[in-house]
């Protein structure tokens, strides 16, 4: 086992400052971690208002649920897959959530805790089988993701509007906004007290979810199948892996996360309502600013994660530059454009 | 030859990529009515200077001079200008449109109005393929229900109707059978005679003999020689090309020839799996010979249940089994190298560690993580016991030459402790320096009582390395031969059907090991 890593550390390349470079600037992760650090700098520099504690807590738990459900779609996109019914999805998710726990026909015995942990779960549980329906007409019907899901999108945005009839919820009861909770509140840390303090439940499910699945994508043979699977598809099903299998299990964890970013969306204000915002083309956003291969085959949450939080950054920044808001989209059809073109420069590097 | 012109010629060119001088001072030329075969090793830099003709690629230093001028190609659309054209290995046609219409692609002829003169079109394709001696293909058929020989006509006739005087074939013969093989060369013959200049690369030296009239050789991206054809040999040539003679080429090891370890009996799936039935034993190589489409890579996929079979039983050291996944056939010892390594063997983008393990992951894992000091372990005794030259195992595979990438492959499946190996073309498009050391490979490991069927078309490659050689045809297995009585005629032969042609049949023995005439 020595003789291992000593031959390895032996050959690898001379060069380490040469090489430190190429980490740097050679993975997306790095990159947008460079990019977030230096706009922050750039932003509050400029106006300082913008690091104030409230400011910097919103930059970083505003996107969580994008980037929680950034985490599925990582795993649907790298397995050379899509899913654009994830928006619609998550708004029906967040209504669910809201109807359930305003519901008034429970049994007078259940506690409200009780109630409160349907709420909270039967969504996510729900997205793991909408998941799965998505998976089996993608693998064992062999329909295309985008068909799939685009057909999911119109279902799913027609029966809400239709059962909700433009109404909100509200009227939740106060345990149920998980989303507001601040698990630091009261602990002591050497710096930056009042930020740890303020930091809302998304950004620790965002956090705790991000390392998870990073290590399980990275280390488990199901997530290195996945990316078996959508760097070429025959290679892997000729090794012996089963491509449905894994489609359909990148798909039916996309549901359970699209279902957390769901409650946590729900939970954060006191009314739910029906908008529906371009969530999916966020989160799409961000997994693929995340260098996330639309191809398939590479990328990490990492990358979607850090990308979703510089996309809050740059909305947020806007405000303090007194640029107009309205900029948001453009901004962001740039950067996936910018990112895809790095993409396409790397792989034909890489090719020659 | 005397009278003949210079049409094409480059002069000390060269040209690199970001860490490889591809070309360093390679000079090639082309004359009016001759074949000029270029050969080297994968990596010499044969497709290099090739698109650099082509206009592909821009050279970094040298000059291209076309009939006595020095030219410059932005594109390949400049160099189609000069009458240069090149049929790529992957033929560069539109499926979905007529033979007419992708002949005439771009300078299709037009009626006063503008508007494309499809009478004429479809008259002129006509003349075009009449005047290649070509008078089966009807011009209205979409080129997608074409075959493969039948598509490098079409792209023959397209080169000719834009007034080619060169044209530059690129391993014209890797994917057409045998008879498509011989059309070619007459239409080749048939240009010859037209006065243009035939660029032709192929791995194959004996095709360089049957068509060549000079032969450039090229090794490590530099030039090594220009000779004719006539005053050359085989082994001159491979020498020039890796500094080996040929005897090293089929390193056959003699083996003790065991038990059986899989048997098939009535194989049958579809059109291309007709009945087949035979056996392997420990310690064998059997080589399966058959032209393209007679069936071969159907049955081993039948058997590495890919396509699980529709009737008849495989059978491992003697009992039953069912196949229905290539995981189950795994699971019974037994190893597919599939025969298009690009599409079908690697994750590309993949680090090589990462597709050595590829096949092995749930025995590298614990309690759900992989154990990445196992699957380091197991690439680093990969890389040594095949010598695949990569320089760490967290190479990305993509970036290895052919051959190391089949080897990565084979080390993939070896991972996997098989009793079976089938081996699917081991040996295709890669060069002749790794094909020896693959060979060498596949001979150790039956010594080692690895049971491999190995299917190929290349008949010297059957002869040299098997003990014993089945001939599929038209799904079936027609015959059978041992090493001692195959022989480049009678195996061809079995393979062409000409023995059933004259009238002879076939009869199998009882016992199903033999076959005669």
């Amino acid at each position: 086992m020595a003789s291992v890593t000593q031959t390895v550390s032996m050959r690898r390349p001379r060069s380490q400052v040469s090489s430190v470079l190429r980490t740097i600037f050679g993975s997306q992760e790095s990159v947008l971690l460079v990019v977030l650090v230096l706009l922050i700098a750039y932003v509050g520099h400029s106006n300082s208002g913008f690091l104030a504690t409230r400011n910097m807590v919103n930059v970083f738990a505003g996107y969580a649920y994008i980037a929680i459900a950034a985490l599925g779609m990582t795993m649907v996109i790298v397995t050379g897959n899509i899913d654009i019914s994830v928006g619609s999805l998550m708004v029906t998710l967040s209504m669910l959530s809201g109807a359930l726990v305003t519901y008034k026909g429970y049994p007078s015995w259940l506690p409200l805790d009780a109630i409160i942990g349907i709420s909270w779960l039967l969504p996510i549980v729900i997205g793991a089988l909408i998941g799965a329906i998505i998976g089996f007409f993608v693998t064992y019907l062999r329909i295309p993701a985008i068909v799939v899901t685009l057909g999911f999108l119109s279902i799913l945005k027609g029966v809400l509007i239709m059962v909700s009839q433009g109404e909100r919820i509200t009227g939740m009861p106060t345990g149920y906004a998980l989303a507001q909770r601040r698990p630091l509140q009261g602990l002591d840390f050497p710096i930056f007290e009042d930020f740890f303090r303020m930091l809302t439940m998304p950004v620790f499910f965002m956090v705790f979810l991000m390392i998870v699945v990073a290590l399980w994508m990275r280390y488990s043979p199901t997530g290195r199948a996945m990316y078996a699977v959508g760097g070429n598809a025959e290679a892997a099903r000729l090794s012996g892996i089963s491509e449905h299998r894994i489609v359909m299990t990148a798909f039916i964890l996309n549901g359970v996360f699209v279902g957390i970013a769901a409650v946590l969306n729900a939970t954060q204000f006191s009314v739910i309502q029906v908008t529906l915002p371009p969530i999916e083309l966020q989160i799409i956003t961000a997994t693929v600013v995340g260098g996330v291969s639309i191809l398939g085959g590479t990328g990490t949450v990492v990358g979607a994660v850090l990308a979703a939080i510089l996309l809050n950054t740059i909305t947020k920044a806007l405000v303090f530059l007194d640029i107009s808001p309205f900029w948001t989209r453009a901004i962001q059809g740039l950067m996936i454009l910018v990112t895809v073109l790095a993409d396409l420069i790397r792989r034909q590097r890489q090719a020659e | 030859m005397a009278d003949s012109q210079t049409l094409l010629e480059l002069k000390h060119i060269s040209k690199s990529f970001p860490g490889v001088k591809a070309l360093d001072d390679v000079s090639f030329d082309v004359r009016s009515g001759e074949v000029h075969a270029l050969l080297g090793e994968n990596g010499a830099g044969k497709s290099t200077l090739i698109k650099i003709a082509s206009g592909v690629y821009q050279p970094d230093g040298g000059e291209i001079v076309v009939g006595g001028k020095a030219v410059r190609f932005g594109s390949p659309r400049d160099a189609q200008v000069h009458g240069i054209a090149t049929i790529y290995q992957e033929l560069l046609l539109y499926p979905e449109l007529s033979v007419a219409e992708n002949i005439f692609m771009g300078h299709a002829p037009r009626t006063r109005l503008g508007a494309v003169n499809w009478p004429e079109m479809r008259r002129k394709a006509e003349e075009l393929l009449a005047s290649l001696n070509i008078h089966d293909l009807d011009v209205t058929t979409k080129v997608g229900r074409l075959t493969v020989g039948n598509r490098q006509r079409v792209e023959i006739a397209k080169a000719l109707s834009m007034n080619a005087r060169v044209l530059i074939m690129d391993e014209p013969t890797a994917a057409i059978t045998e008879a498509d093989v011989e059309r070619l060369f007459e239409i080749i013959r048939l240009l010859k005679g037209r006065e243009v200049g035939v660029v032709y690369i192929s791995h194959r030296l004996h095709e360089v003999f049957d068509i060549g009239d000079r032969v450039t050789v090229l090794r490590d991206g530099r030039y090594i020689a220009t000779k004719a054809v006539a005053e050359t040999t085989e082994d001159e040539l491979v020498n020039m090309m890796v500094g080996r003679t040929l005897d090293t080429m089929f390193p056959k090891l003699e083996t003790q020839v065991g038990e059986v370890v899989l048997e098939v009996r009535g194989l049958s799936r579809g059109r291309m799996v007709r009945d087949v039935s035979f056996q392997l034993r420990a310690g064998e190589i059997v080589g399966m010979a058959g032209l393209v489409g007679s069936g071969r890579s159907e049955v081993a996929q039948t058997i590495f249940g890919l396509t699980p079979p529709q009737a008849g039983t495989i059978l491992m050291r003697g009992r039953e089994i069912k196949i229905k996944s290539p995981r189950q056939a795994m699971r019974y010892g037994i190893a597919y190298l599939p025969e298009d390594r690009g599409t079908q063997g690697l994750i590309r983008q993949m680090e090589l560690r990462h597709n050595t393990s590829l096949t092995v992951l749930r025995d590298l894992s614990r309690a759900g993580f992989i154990n990445r000091q196992k699957e380091m372990q197991l690439a680093q005794s990969t890389i040594e016991k095949l010598s695949i030259r990569a320089y760490s195992p967290l190479q990305i595979v993509g970036k290895l030459s052919g051959g190391n990438q089949q080897k990565v492959v084979v080390g993939k499946w070896l991972a996997t402790r098989p009793r079976v190996l089938i081996v699917d073309e081991p040996t295709r498009g890669i060069d002749v320096g790794a094909k020896a050391e693959i060979h060498r490979l596949l001979s150790e490991l039956a010594q080692q009582g690895l049971a491999i069927l190995m299917i190929s078309s290349e008949l010297p490659e059957i002869l040299g390395m098997s003990d014993r050689i089945l001939v599929m045809r038209e799904g079936r297995l027609v015959a059978e031969f041992s090493r001692a009585e195959a022989t480049q005629e009678n195996v061809g032969m079995a393979m062409m059907g000409n023995w059933t042609g004259n009238g002879n049949t076939l009869k199998v023995q009882a016992d199903g090991a033999a076959w005669q005439a």
